[in-house]
């Protein structure tokens, strides 16, 4: 049966008058992502994590620097983990609480990521999106500066750092600050330069834009789709790096402490029969890691289509 | 009527290095554009056709600017725009928009149709209140043919002739007096390229537009323009009246490029002679002496290798750079 043509024709109507929502290339990658059932579990536990980090310390009643020196010397069975002494984590040697220390070490190794991936995504964009935009003598003397910055043994550097300016987190998230936006400038230079010959940028120069617009409203959010997936695979190595440094004892100092500290120590104390100081920090850090991996492959296979 | 547009011997040289070269090694120069001259009356259309390679586009990027002149002027309505620094170009840029080949690719996808077309608009008048925005941009769609509640939609969700409609939207909001159409219609359909054809042309008549019409389709340049330029090599070989040029070419590369346009009925293309053009064009990088068109010219004679002929007048408005051009038939054989 027909419908009714006058139904048809009103419907019609509306539908020439809706203003139509278009479907922008963001709200295509994002059904691309949810179609990817790793990365979408992953993207879930990943926001679990940051709640733990944030909220977890609510769930327990122990201070993370807190010593119960009732336990000296008899950590390695009274202070197992358990629900009733309330340390679910157990504790570490020195007695302290390992739920409350854990959530503090999540919480600084999520920081390290972030506070890595934002200055690569500000910095390292524009400078790289800028020098590729110009061109020419710009561009080589702002790539050179990159050139020998990463030349420069970071690791090497900063734990030099670390030891005349003083063993401090500020220290920490300035060395990374330092050396994680070098990658990103030079993989936002690349894709910028070749951006900048599609025509309509081109266009935008042609009706006279200014070139720092140009940049900002034309070039810079073509680049954001494979900025966020390096970014997010960035993350994961910022949060290694922070980890190695603590490991080796030059980061976060305590009281305070960092996944990597804590593994360092649970790695220590490994032969005296308290596993769980190193299995729990570890498996926090490893599901981070994993996580933010396959975010940044979902993310990537979501972005640029083209590269699958 | 004094012309809006006056190109005086422009030259658009590029210099090209070897890669691995010295610094201080001069660079090579490609000539794509070389003392090219011609005027545009205010409403005029004036289509320039020659083959790829032929400095066409270079030719169009130098007027809008996208591209550095290195020699010559372009007086626009009095003013030089080659000898202009960048803060006045931007300013004098509103009046000279263009308009792309490739219609996708000349639109951000990132951006919304709205946002495309408004661009223009909010750049030389930022302090244009959003509603007149948006109210003037749902008016140029619906003048260029779109329905105006596609504004929030993404270039990508369109055809490519409706790209080149939103193209030349973009073009006309700021209501401009010159419009450089660089291959507008040959990345599209022939069904769709006469639409936008003919709905350049009714803009042009509407708007009073002075039109820069630039194609390698001589049947679409013939229909849209009022007179039309012959390039070769980065040189003008002949210009002339659109219908006079493409009855009654004179020189030999215009009537090379008449013959090799196709007639649509077999028979009468079989039966025709066809003076086929044989060779590659020449490396601009290095252009022959005396007439640039003389390696595969027919009518070639050794004078030709001297001196470069000069554009001389033969009729009112047509203008020829070959001082054989009223030759039957070829006078000698060379080579």
């Amino acid at each position: 049966m027909l419908p009714n043509p006058s139904t048809v024709e009103s419907v019609a109507a509306a539908m020439d008058m809706a203003e139509l929502r278009g479907r922008s290339l963001w709200a295509d990658a994002r059904t691309r992502f949810s179609r990817n059932k790793a990365a979408v579990v992953s993207l879930v536990l990943l926001i679990l994590i940051g709640a733990f980090a944030v909220f977890g310390s609510y769930l327990t009643t122990h201070e993370r620097d807190f010593i119960d020196f009732s336990l000296t010397g008899r950590y390695a069975y009274l202070g197992v983990p358990s629900f009733e002494t309330g340390h679910y984590f157990g504790t570490d040697a020195d007695g302290r609480d390992l739920y409350a220390r854990t959530v503090q070490g999540t919480g600084i190794s999520l920081m390290v990521g972030a506070v890595g991936a934002l200055v690569a995504v500000t910095v390292g964009t524009l400078y790289g999106a800028t020098a590729g935009y110009f061109g020419g003598r710009i561009d080589g003397a702002m790539m050179r500066i990159v050139d020998i910055l990463m030349s420069i043994p970071f690791m090497f550097v900063l734990i030099l750092m670390l030891v005349i300016f003083g063993r401090s987190i500020f220290m920490l998230f300035l060395g990374i600050g330092l050396i994680s936006w070098l990658d990103m400038a030079r993989i936002a230079r690349g894709q910028t330069m070749t951006i900048k010959n599609k025509e309509f940028v081109e266009a935008a120069h042609a009706i006279g834009v200014h070139p720092a617009k140009i940049i900002l409203r034309h070039i810079v959010p073509n680049l954001l789709g494979i900025v966020i997936v390096y970014a997010t695979l960035l993350i994961p190595n910022m949060i290694i790096f922070e980890s190695f440094i603590s490991y080796l004892g030059l980061g976060v100092q305590e009281p305070d402490t960092s996944l990597g500290a804590l593994i360092g120590e649970g790695a220590r104390n490994m032969g005296n029969g308290v596993l769980w100081q190193l299995f729990f920090p570890l498996f926090f850090f490893v599901m981070t890691i994993f996580a933010l991996f396959f975010v940044g492959d979902g993310l990537r296979d979501a972005l640029d289509p083209k590269d699958r | 009527m004094s012309p809006i547009l006056s190109v005086r011997d422009l030259s658009v040289t590029f210099d090209v290095r070897r890669p691995g070269s010295w610094p201080w090694t001069p660079a090579r120069k490609l000539h794509a554009v070389s003392e090219v001259s011609f005027d545009l009356a205010p409403g005029e259309c004036l289509g320039v056709v020659g083959e790829s390679g032929s400095g066409k586009s270079t030719l169009a990027r130098a007027i809008v600017g996208t591209v550095p002149s290195s020699g010559g002027n372009i007086f626009f309505e009095g003013a030089d725009l080659a000898n202009m620094d960048a803060r006045q170009r931007r300013v004098h840029r509103r009046d000279v928009q263009m308009i792309f080949q490739d219609p996708l690719a000349a639109l951000n996808p990132r951006m919304t149709v709205g946002e495309i077309i408004a661009e223009p608009l909010i750049t030389h008048e930022p302090k244009t209140p959003r509603k007149q925005v948006t109210s003037r941009v749902r008016a140029l769609m619906e003048r260029v043919g779109l329905l105006p509640n596609l504004v929030n939609r993404y270039p990508h969700e369109f055809s490519g002739g409706q790209c080149q409609r939103i193209g030349i939207a973009r073009a006309l909001i700021l209501k401009p007096k010159l419009i450089i159409c660089d291959e507008p219609v040959s990345a599209l359909d022939v069904s769709v390229q006469a639409q936008v054809v003919n709905l350049l042309m009714e803009l042009q008549r509407d708007m009073g537009l002075s039109m820069i019409f630039i194609a390698h389709d001589l049947s679409v340049v013939r229909h849209i323009s009022d007179r039309i330029v012959v390039m070769y090599l980065g040189r003008v070989m002949e210009t002339a009246a659109s219908d006079i040029l493409t009855t009654a070419p004179e020189h030999p590369y215009s009537q090379a490029l008449i013959a090799s346009v196709p007639i649509p009925d077999p028979v009468l293309e079989r039966a025709r002679p066809r003076p086929i053009l044989e060779g590659e064009l020449p490396s601009p990088l290095a252009p022959p002496s005396g007439c640039v068109f003389r390696t595969r010219c027919p009518k070639v004679q050794p004078s030709c290798a001297g001196t470069r002929p000069a554009l001389q007048d033969i009729a009112q408005g047509h203008q020829v750079a070959c001082p054989f051009h009223a030759a039957q038939q070829v006078l000698a054989v060379t080579g």
